[in-house]
């Protein structure tokens, strides 16, 4: 007998707020979280596009001893944790007492590796980097730092697949908890904001220079998109076994039905239609769902004129002529990396509790391959109860998670 | 640098970095204690002076560093002239 897989805790620092309510506003009004930085025009990047993320202070949380360790996105994880905590009702208390695990994704930390390389080069002393430099710069760090802050004694594991790390860490979280190896885990992913962490990805000209208008440079599916927006912050979501949450009378806000996954096999950064089109079908065979059931897809896509058009057709492939509603909330965050595959099951979440989805800004005409899906431009009033959300990374990784109303 | 000044400013240095108000730091108090100076938060310590003075502390070294006092001696005692 598997174990049923819910959600009941969810906590976020984006671009779009940092509280549930205020990106919950931001998705319901269209807000772009996009900006043009000078700092990194100044500093020789291409495009100086990128999400406007607030540092949070964490003086009031946690004794310096113990910040030393944590770089920006531990940060930013740290805020979006203890608000899911909070919205699971799950307290300290309780966790000393029960086994609850964290599986996160991220996978870079480059500008605490920098600064401490850069210390150790400038005065040739390793001692220089200073106490915090080891913990901060390795892939883990974060779940390192929470598991630490919040006595996590499960699963403590750090999912790295690129830009689908976030939902693989569900994915991943999810499985142990339907095969009764775990009862609750912490899940998410994290992205630094800050431009050494995408300078060399600025470099292979990925970014949208749209930076006269950057409410507008994110558009995924139009026509005349020209490249993606990097974003960041952090997102959690706490999920456990149905059973555990009645147990202890958490507020149980959905299920997560199902997870997919493959990789392409194929280019390291160039998708295919394939590759996708096999998560999606694994997903949906997982669940022991029918494309029919899907009533709202949240689409991975970028912005960019490839990605976007080998999603597209993969989705056209499996759901057909069935017009299910498709947005890329990526055209307000701008693309999220490490964190998106944690924070569209968030941004979906808020939409589906509220009977909305958000449009997809931006999104004035189809080209020729991405009109084989409804992406969705403007707002919808509409009541849904299950959505399913892609994420792809370089390397051809790709993730999909299906995630019901409860 | 007057001892005056070398005093005034570790001081300084020591409560930003270890966020520890100023008014607890007397010439004889313990530094490790009064800045709650773990082993790994002693690096931090080691690398403050490197990058403020250009003084390296070697590990065997800063064992005698006890007090503020034994600090404020070893940087005005290596500080390079001027």
């Amino acid at each position: 007998m598997k174990n049923r897989v819910v959600i009941t805790g969810m906590g976020i620092w984006s671009c779009l707020g940092t509280s549930l309510d205020e990106v919950r506003d931001s998705l319901y009004t269209g807000k772009s979280g996009i900006v043009f930085n000078p700092e990194r025009k100044q500093a020789g990047f291409r495009s100086a596009l990128c999400a406007d993320v607030a540092l949070p202070d964490l003086k009031p949380f946690i004794p310096r001893n113990m910040r030393q360790f944590m770089p920006e996105e531990a940060q930013y994880a740290y805020m979006a944790t203890r608000q899911a905590l909070e919205n699971a009702q799950l307290d300290l208390d309780y966790i000393e007492k029960h086994e609850v695990g964290i599986i996160y994704g991220n996978d870079s930390v480059a500008e605490a590796t920098m600064h401490a390389l850069d210390k150790f080069r400038e005065f040739q002393d390793t001692a220089a980097c200073g106490s915090g430099a080891i913990f901060q710069s390795m892939n883990s760090t974060v779940t390192m730092n929470l598991a630490c802050l919040f006595r996590l004694r499960g699963i403590n594991l750090t999912a790295s697949a690129a830009c689908a790390s976030g939902s693989q860490s569900i994915g991943l979280a999810s499985l142990l908890i339907r095969n009764g190896l775990q009862e609750c885990v912490v899940c998410g992913g994290a992205q630094e904001a800050n431009m050494y962490s995408v300078a060399a990805f600025d470099g292979i000209q990925s970014f949208s220079v749209r930076e006269d208008d950057p409410a507008r440079a994110s558009r995924p599916f139009d026509r005349d998109r020209d490249g993606l927006v990097p974003g960041g912050g952090a997102a959690t979501v706490i999920l456990e076994s149905y059973e555990h949450a009645v147990r202890r009378g958490a507020p149980i806000l959905g299920e997560i039905v199902s997870w997919g996954f493959s990789s392409n096999g194929d280019h390291i950064s160039t998708p295919n239609v394939e590759g996708p089109v096999r998560s999606l079908e694994l997903c949906l065979k997982n669940g022991g769902i029918t494309s029919s059931q899907i009533e709202y897809i949240n689409a991975h896509a970028t912005s960019t004129h490839i990605g976007d058009i080998r999603e597209a057709q993969a989705i056209a492939r499996i759901f057909g002529d069935r017009n299910v509603p498709v947005t890329s909330t990526k055209s307000q965050t701008g693309h999220e990396m490490w964190m998106a595959g944690a924070s569209e099951i968030i941004y979906s979440m808020l939409m589906m509790k509220n009977d909305f989805i958000a449009g997809n800004l931006n999104f004035e005409n189809p080209d020729e391959e991405t009109a084989c899906i409804n992406v969705v431009p403007e707002r919808q009033e509409t009541h849904f109860d299950m959505f399913l959300s892609n994420s792809f990374g370089f390397g051809g990784t790709n993730s999909t998670l299906i995630v019901k109303n409860l | 640098m007057t001892r005056e000044e070398i005093v005034t400013q570790v001081n300084d240095l020591l409560a930003e970095e270890f966020e520890v108000d100023a008014a607890t730091f007397t010439p004889e108090a313990n530094v490790k204690e009064t800045l709650n100076l773990d082993s790994l938060s002693l690096v931090d310590l080691v690398a403050l002076v490197q990058q403020t003075y250009k003084i390296k502390i070697p590990v065997e070294e800063l064992r005698s560093i006890q007090t503020f006092n034994n600090l404020y001696d070893y940087i005005e005692s290596h500080l390079p002239n001027e």
